[in-house]
């Protein structure tokens, strides 16, 4: 099964890059890319840019409507993800709970459905 | 017909759980294990009477199989998640199992049941629905909740379980201790549904109650060491103990001062009495272990009278300190119109009770210890109003009834 794992986290939160705090930081990042990718578990996974970056899009009517910022102004905002394959619910926790996410973060598994055997 | 339809219940009240669980993990799909096996339950009804079969259960398990079979088969669109069709033509072709060759799975399921990606309270009504046999109707009773509003909640942890893959498996030894407590407490609210049924005629379904009474003992010997699994196992065997005195003949409930302590089963007394003393000796008391230990102080006093309360009063302080609710505040008050009269009683009775049955009853008793007649007679009937089963029915109405006399 394919799980997604939502990282959320404070956005203020993270060094400085170009600090050695930074340079640790992004150290753990990667040991954890490799051990996915060591397991044979790791499907994809991308770190996002801040919110402020974020556009909000509809379609209503036909036209398109252009929003900028994301919907909840909490403070915990989505910041990247991974999808694993895994066997099963307790092998993605894991998985999860091996991304080195800070201790105020939270991360949220889906399985994500599978369409194979649709149409 | 009546005959059969009393043996059908009876199977289903002491094997559906264990019947259930092997389905399921033949099928590995809780919904469909129990509509199919509650369609073997509606065939045998129709079958039996023509011929009923040697080994009712093992009976009952192939022809669910078969009812797995046949949905699987006309559910085409399941395709990837479906169960292994060649795998169970297979078991199909091997025939009924003898009942001792159907193996015991229900561990499995108690832990899948319990897995704390399910809230906690979801994980109680499943596996009360799926190991006990319990009915929705039961289950949102044990909960002062609706029964749409129960099935509902089923509904939903069964599709979770399946869609988000929670794997049918005991727990790797990382895991067990998280998922550990929330098996106990569920064990342990098997038992209370079994020693106090929520409804109906059998108010005291001894099957329930030796079914978590095994369960308890089976995650105990699992677990060797951790002084809650013993605890639960300690207290479920103490109250057990005192059933064959809970009930006279005319199947009224007996309350603790008028039993006839002579009665109380010894062997569990003593083997109770015996696995709280480990438990307490491993030096981690927790909620478990200390209801046990208010068990044993009953079941060592001769009588009603010499019961020492104040012992109890302390420990359900404690109690109250690891696990504040109300139902705990409600006996700590019982405990102390005990040790202190019935007016500390009164005055230490919790809020937030209104829609609980014992609530009232406990008021009522000492309202009436109290000689206020007119307000224990509305306690009583409110009481009554709230009573699912007859031997508490019986109980309130005789001493609501009593008022009269004194």
């Amino acid at each position: 099964m394919k799980y997604l794992a939502l990282i959320y986290d404070a956005e203020d939160q993270g060094p400085t890059p170009g600090t050695p705090e930074f340079e640790a930081y992004m150290a753990r990042w990667i040991a954890a890319d490799k051990a996915f990718k060591d397991a044979g578990v790791l499907v994809g996974g991308e770190a996002l840019e801040p919110s402020s970056t974020a556009t909000r899009v509809r379609v209503r009517g036909g036209k398109t409507e252009t929003m900028d910022g994301p919907f909840a102004e909490t403070k915990e905002q989505l910041g990247g993800y991974y999808v694993f394959e895994c066997e099963n619910l307790d092998e993605a926790i894991k998985y999860a709970a091996m991304i080195p996410v800070d201790e105020s973060g939270t991360l949220e598994v889906r399985p994500i459905m599978d369409l194979s055997h649709v149409g | 017909m009546e005959r059969l339809q009393a043996e059908l219940a009876a199977i289903m009240r002491d094997d559906w759980g264990r019947l259930l669980a092997v389905l399921i993990a033949n099928l590995r799909d809780f919904q469909l294990a129990e509509d199919c096996l509650s369609d073997a339950f509606t065939s045998a009804l129709e079958h039996w009477p023509r011929g009923r079969p040697g080994n009712p259960q093992g009976w009952l398990l192939q022809v669910a199989r078969r009812k797995a079979i046949d949905r699987i088969r006309r559910a085409k669109t399941r395709a990837k998640l479906q169960p292994d069709l060649a795998y169970l033509m297979a078991l199909d072709a091997e025939g009924v199992e003898a009942t001792h060759a159907i193996p015991d799975e229900r561990l499995r399921l108690i832990f899948t049941a319990c897995h704390p990606a399910l809230d906690p309270k979801t994980c109680i009504a499943l596996t009360l629905r799926t190991l006990c046999g319990l009915s929705t109707l039961e289950i949102a009773r044990a909960f002062l909740d609706k029964e749409a509003t129960m099935a509902q909640r089923l509904a939903r942890a069964r599709a979770k379980i399946a869609k988000a893959g929670i794997p049918y498996a005991v727990p790797e030894p990382q895991a067990w201790e998280e998922r550990l407590a929330s098996v106990l407490t569920v064990i342990y609210l098997i038992f209370n549904e079994g020693y106090s049924a929520s409804a109906g005629e059998a108010p005291i379904r001894h099957s329930l109650c030796d079914e978590a009474t095994r369960l308890a003992r089976a995650v105990d010997s699992l677990c060797p060491g951790d002084p809650e699994a013993t605890g639960l196992l300690a207290l479920l065997l103490l109250n057990h103990a005192r059933s064959p005195a809970r009930l006279d003949a005319a199947g009224a409930a007996i309350p603790l001062e008028d039993q006839d302590r002579s009665r109380w089963d010894q062997d569990r007394v003593r083997e109770g009495l015996s696995r709280i003393e480990t438990a307490l000796r491993r030096g981690r008391p927790g909620p478990f272990q200390l209801q046990a230990a208010i068990s044993a102080i009953h079941v060592e006093a001769v009588d009603f009278e010499s019961t020492h309360w104040d012992e109890i009063a302390l420990i359900y302080d404690r109690l109250l300190e690891l696990t504040p609710n109300p139902v705990v505040a409600l006996n700590r008050a019982v405990a102390l119109s005990f040790a202190q009269g019935p007016a500390v009683g009164l005055t230490s009775l919790p809020g937030g009770l209104d829609d609980y049955q014992s609530f009232h009853a406990a008021r009522a008793d000492m309202l009436r210890r109290l000689d206020r007649a007119a307000e224990a007679r509305l306690a009583y009937d409110r009481a009554l109003a709230l009573t699912g089963n007859d031997a508490d029915r019986l109980l309130l109405t005789k001493r609501r009834d009593g008022l009269d006399a004194s």
